[in-house]
């Protein structure tokens, strides 16, 4: 049997300041997969990710990137790996393509092997035309496709995207969906995903493990996840205002706004027999929706807690402002 | 990796540091020189004339290798101890921590780095120092090793200050406070000789004053106090910056929470 991509035992962090930010959590990802990491803030996700790169030093417990123990030959490890951190790590004041033929040089990876991949990679993500261009004049969603260029200069087997898209508009999210789904299915790149886009995960991931205060509370696939949900709420739109939310048999019904209800709608429940009482009182409905994505739901219901963050992940760019100086 | 992998990555780190400085040649290359060039007129020209010789040489050209030395220390140690911070800050630290890079490469790429801009600006300064007084290297080889010696422990010293820094004011607190002072009373402009004893005595520990005349004796072969010691010194010194350097890397001071 293959090894995981990704096999951690017991991984346990625990801050100078005493917070204990990882509670022994186990977790594997299987190579080809394409896995969600999910939680709220402050629930472990950045740690987890942290010390798999080498950026964050662990308390106890054992990580294997595909078998081999960051404790016994991390160097072979990294070889393995790609990251796409939240936030803009890179020299602002680098030409684009240069920031990506360093990481190669980093890499120990010749310049006649490293110049056509960096080609390559700028051509495939557009941004070919400002390669010759500052990293610093390159648009929020440039300078996230910069960062996936950079982290597979070095054909890594497992890549870490730790919010990739966050601060992207929609057209250029889907591509990089696009971009994201071809490197896993065709060229079998293991892919570990954060994102604060319940949306993303839900359309891209098979796996999704869900962590919150530190401890892994679900690891399993996706399609098994989205079973688990028992109830949808659905928006319906309305042709004439209301003053009250109406009466519906078996179902919850709120009043959004005047023009709007909100329909709780439990699993295995009949939709007919909803719209049929709302018929009978003289509601039509015009347009209906999701309230939420239904991960979103499974989600909130699963880490919301009286004194938890139910926030998830916001966007993080707080891109470097400092003036490049060199006293 | 392998020696060619590890002979890549370094090359990559200095040709990234030497491209970092050249890019902003007007803050790093020009300021020195035209600092130098004023102390080369108001010291050497103007008030030199009148100071007359110093162990039977030109004041000019008695304080030219000092003001070379001057430059190498300020530039190599504020290249890395800038730089690195600069790596920190912009959080671009972690494209080398994810990569399978050996710290010690990454100490050396720097260290490479901020002794090639200091050793680049002591040539500038070299060059512009022609334009007032003839040199004689007395001593090529022992000028090259000292000031070599001196720009690598400078820029090793700048790699500490910057792993501790948490702000950019704290990279400028030594050279300001600590540098530009022990310079200055390093005899740079003046022999010791001219001390009262006492002070000649407290002179003595300043270890600059070690660099400056080891470095004045390759050029103009007249040094306050005995080289082979001079040199011993700064290679010792060398060695205990760098394994302190390498140790809090290793450790992740600075950098890995």
């Amino acid at each position: 049997m293959a090894e995981p991509a990704l096999s951690i035992r017991g991984l346990t962090k625990v801050y100078g300041n005493g917070f204990e930010a990882l509670k022994g959590i186990d977790l594997d990802v299987a190579q080809g997969d394409f896995f969600a990491l999910l939680g709220p803030n402050g629930a472990g996700k950045s740690t987890t990710l942290g010390i798999v790169c080498s950026l964050v030093q662990k308390t106890a417990g054992q990580v294997k990137i595909f078998g081999i123990d960051i404790d016994e030959d991390f160097a072979k490890a990294k070889y393995a790996l790609g990251v796409v951190p939240q936030e803009f790590n890179f020299s602002q004041f680098e030409k684009v393509e240069d920031i990506v033929l360093t990481q190669a040089g980093y890499y120990g990876m010749p310049m006649k092997e490293a110049r056509p991949r960096c080609d390559r990679l700028l051509k495939d993500l557009g941004l070919w035309d400002k390669r010759n261009g500052s990293a610093r004049m390159l648009s929020g969603g440039m300078k996230r496709r910069l960062m996936i260029a950079r982290a597979l200069i070095h054909r890594p087997r497992l890549l870490i995207l730790d919010e990739p898209t966050a601060g992207v508009d929609i057209e250029l999210r889907r591509s990089m969906w696009e971009y994201m789904r071809r490197i896993n299915e065709e060229e079998g790149t293991s892919i570990i995903l954060t994102t604060h886009y319940l949306e993303e995960a839900e359309s891209l991931c098979r796996n999704i493990a869900i962590i919150n205060r530190g401890e892994i509370i679900k690891n399993t696939s996706m399609r098994g996840l989205l079973t688990e949900l028992d109830t949808e709420t659905f928006l319906l739109d309305l042709a004439e205002p209301l003053d009250t939310a109406p009466r519906v048999e078996g179902f919850e019904v709120e009043r959004a706004d005047s023009h709007q209800l909100a329909l709780s709608v439990r699993k295995g429940t009949d939709l007919n027999d909803a719209f049929q009482q709302l018929t009978d009182q003289g509601v039509r409905v015009l347009s209906m929706r999701n309230r939420a994505n239904r991960l979103e739901e499974l989600f909130v219901s699963m880490t919301s807690q009286p004194d938890a963050a139910t926030g998830i992940d916001g966007p993080s760019e707080t891109s470097a402002q400092a003036k490049e100086t060199a006293s | 990796m392998n020696t060619r992998q590890l002979l890549i990555s370094l090359w990559t780190m200095v040709v990234k540091e030497v491209r970092r400085f050249v890019r902003i040649w007007p803050q790093t290359l020009v300021p020195p020189s035209i600092t130098m060039t004023m102390y080369f007129i108001i010291f050497g020209n103007l008030i030199g004339s009148r100071v007359g010789e110093m162990h039977g040489i030109s004041y000019m050209s008695y304080i030219v290798p000092g003001l070379i030395m001057m430059s190498v220390i300020t530039n190599s140690y504020s290249n890395v101890a800038s730089s690195f911070f600069s790596n920190k800050f912009q959080r671009s630290v972690e494209e080398m921590m994810v990569s399978p890079m050996p710290n010690w490469v990454i100490l050396a790429g720097f260290v490479i780095g901020g002794a090639a801009r200091g050793l680049g600006v002591g040539l500038i300064v070299t060059v512009v120092s022609l334009f007032f007084t003839h040199l004689d290297l007395h001593h090529p080889f022992l000028t090259l090793m000292v000031v070599v010696m001196t720009a690598l422990l400078f820029s090793i010293g700048g790699f500490i200050n910057a792993l501790l820094a948490k702000k950019f004011d704290d990279i400028s607190i030594i050279p300001i406070f600590v540098l530009t002072p022990l310079t200055y009373l390093g005899g740079v402009f003046y022999s010791i000789d001219l001390l009262p004893e006492f002070w000649q005595n407290v002179t003595m520990i300043n270890p600059i004053l070690y660099m400056v005349n080891a470095f004045r004796y390759g050029i103009l072969g007249i040094s306050d106090i005995p080289v082979s010691g001079a040199l011993i010194a700064i290679a010792a010194f060398i060695v205990a910056f760098w394994c302190l350097a390498l140790w809090m890397l290793n450790r992740g001071k600075g950098i890995r929470s």
